[in-house]
């Protein structure tokens, strides 16, 4: 590599890093415990353990469940009706002080056999809670999300960067060489290059699905704006309705129009993933890809007659896609202890990277104060 | 390789990153498309990656 183009990719890669390490290392930090949130949250108790009862029990009537947790929470919207994949015992209710509400929501789990009230476990509080607020938006809602995704990007910046310098550096050693006896610098900066290289792919697809994922919200509003309008067209117009019609017929209508798939969630009319006449009932497939893709199913909120169906666009399956990349939820505990073997060795990698700088810019600052100091005159001397 | 040359070949320089790079790839798309092979696989691959680290980290030489 010529001299020039070494000093701008070490420039790009220098300035790319730099603006982004904070940020990164605290998403790493926040990242740790947000692997394993499931099983902290058994630890302190507020992951929701289901009944047991015996095999075969029949499930509820989705219209008493839905009554369940409008009983619990009396005065409240019901916006979203979520189950886990590997826990269909359990009913994740969201309700808000209307079916819009993104500021007020409460939780009700409910049995999806008794209709019980399980818990009302509150969201928005505690360890898990800020941690994964400070992961996710900086506790700024979408400009925290778009922020964190800029950042991210220059995480991108800063590691193909990182890998063009990387030959450079590497010319003369062997791969993995780390110098120990030489000084503290080349130590770090040959581990540096080692864990960077060897974390790359994994920091990239994780870096790459987590910029994606800040799009979230944009990429939503996006499908409603192309899609979901198309679909509820013929709806324009029409009142709003103020009761609303069987959620079982409707959850029924959809299995009936995606008879291979599996009811994954609900959302009621008026709430960000529905139109204000319908209950959008999103399933999704069996296998290990498709369990994670979700296909809305339109049902008219009034008389539960279909309404329409759709794939979704590219962009919402890419974004599905991206989240368990992202997450590091797809295979089991092993995957997740590897998981956090890899966030700690990034966080090296960061840490390692601001620490070789730091050297660098002392002993800049070092040689220019020199370079300012009067010459020694003599005077005194002899 | 062996000792340290002045000037590698290309594959003397890449082959750990691209195969590190492979083998990644492999592990995390594996799990995604398949349950029970596809996590072992992830596992044993993804897994090499803090393995080889350890390796070349603590191994003392230079």
């Amino acid at each position: 590599m010529q001299a020039l183009a070494l000093r701008r990719w070490t420039w790009v890669h220098k300035w790319s890093s730099l603006i982004c390490t904070i940020f990164m290392l605290l998403l790493c930090l926040t990242g740790l415990p947000l692997i394993f949130h499931h099983e902290i949250g058994h630890w302190l108790g507020t992951e929701v353990e289901p009944p047991v009862m015996p095999a075969g029990t029949p499930m509820a009537d989705l219209d008493r469940v839905a009554e369940a947790a409008r009983a619990a929470q009396p005065g409240m919207s019901l916006q979203y009706l979520f189950r886990a994949a590997d826990e269909p015992e359990l009913w994740h209710v969201t309700l808000g002080r209307d079916a819009a509400d993104t500021e007020y929501t409460r939780s009700v789990v409910v049995d999806a056999r008794s209709t019980a009230v399980l818990a009302q476990p509150r969201l928005d509080e505690g360890f898990m809670y800020l941690m994964f607020r400070l992961h996710v938006d900086l506790f700024a809602d979408l400009p925290g999300k778009l922020f964190l995704g800029g950042m991210g990007l220059l995480l991108v910046v800063a590691l193909v960067s990182g890998v063009v310098l990387y030959a450079p550096f590497m010319r003369k050693l062997e791969f993995g060489t780390v110098r120990r006896q030489r000084s503290r610098r080349l130590f770090w900066l040959d581990q540096h290059n080692l864990l960077g290289i060897v974390t790359l792919m994994w920091a990239l697809v994780v870096g790459g699905t987590g910029v994606i994922n800040t799009w979230a919200d944009l990429l939503i509003k996006l499908w409603q704006h192309e899609q979901v309008s198309e679909m509820v067209a013929p709806y324009h117009g029409q009142p709003v309705p103020t009761a609303l019609g069987s959620l079982e017929a409707a959850a029924r209508v959809a299995g009936q129009a995606e008879p291979d798939k599996q009811l994954a969630f609900v959302a009621f009319p008026g709430t960000a993933l529905s139109s204000p006449y319908h209950y959008t009932v999103f399933m999704r497939g069996v296998t290990p890809v498709s369990a994670r893709l979700f296909k809305p199913v339109l049902v008219d909120a009034r008389s539960a007659q279909l309404t329409a169906s759709r794939e979704p666009p590219w962009y919402i399956t890419g974004l599905l896609l991206s989240q368990p990349l992202h997450f590091g939820d797809y295979g089991g505990m092993p995957l997740k202890i590897i998981w956090a073997l890899l966030d700690i060795l990034t966080m090296v990698v960061l840490g390692s990277g601001l620490y070789l700088w730091w050297v660098k810019y002392r002993q800049a600052s070092r040689l220019g104060e020199a370079a300012t100091q009067p010459l020694p005159s003599g005077e005194g001397a002899a | 390789m062996s000792g340290s040359p002045q000037h590698p070949s290309s594959w003397q320089l890449w082959r750990w990153p691209v195969g590190l790079a492979i083998v990644s790839l492999l592990g995390l798309i594996t799990a995604l498309v398949s349950d029970d092979l596809g996590d072992w696989i992830a596992w044993l691959t993804l897994g090499l990656l803090p393995v080889v680290a350890w390796h070349f980290g603590l191994r003392r030489r230079g």
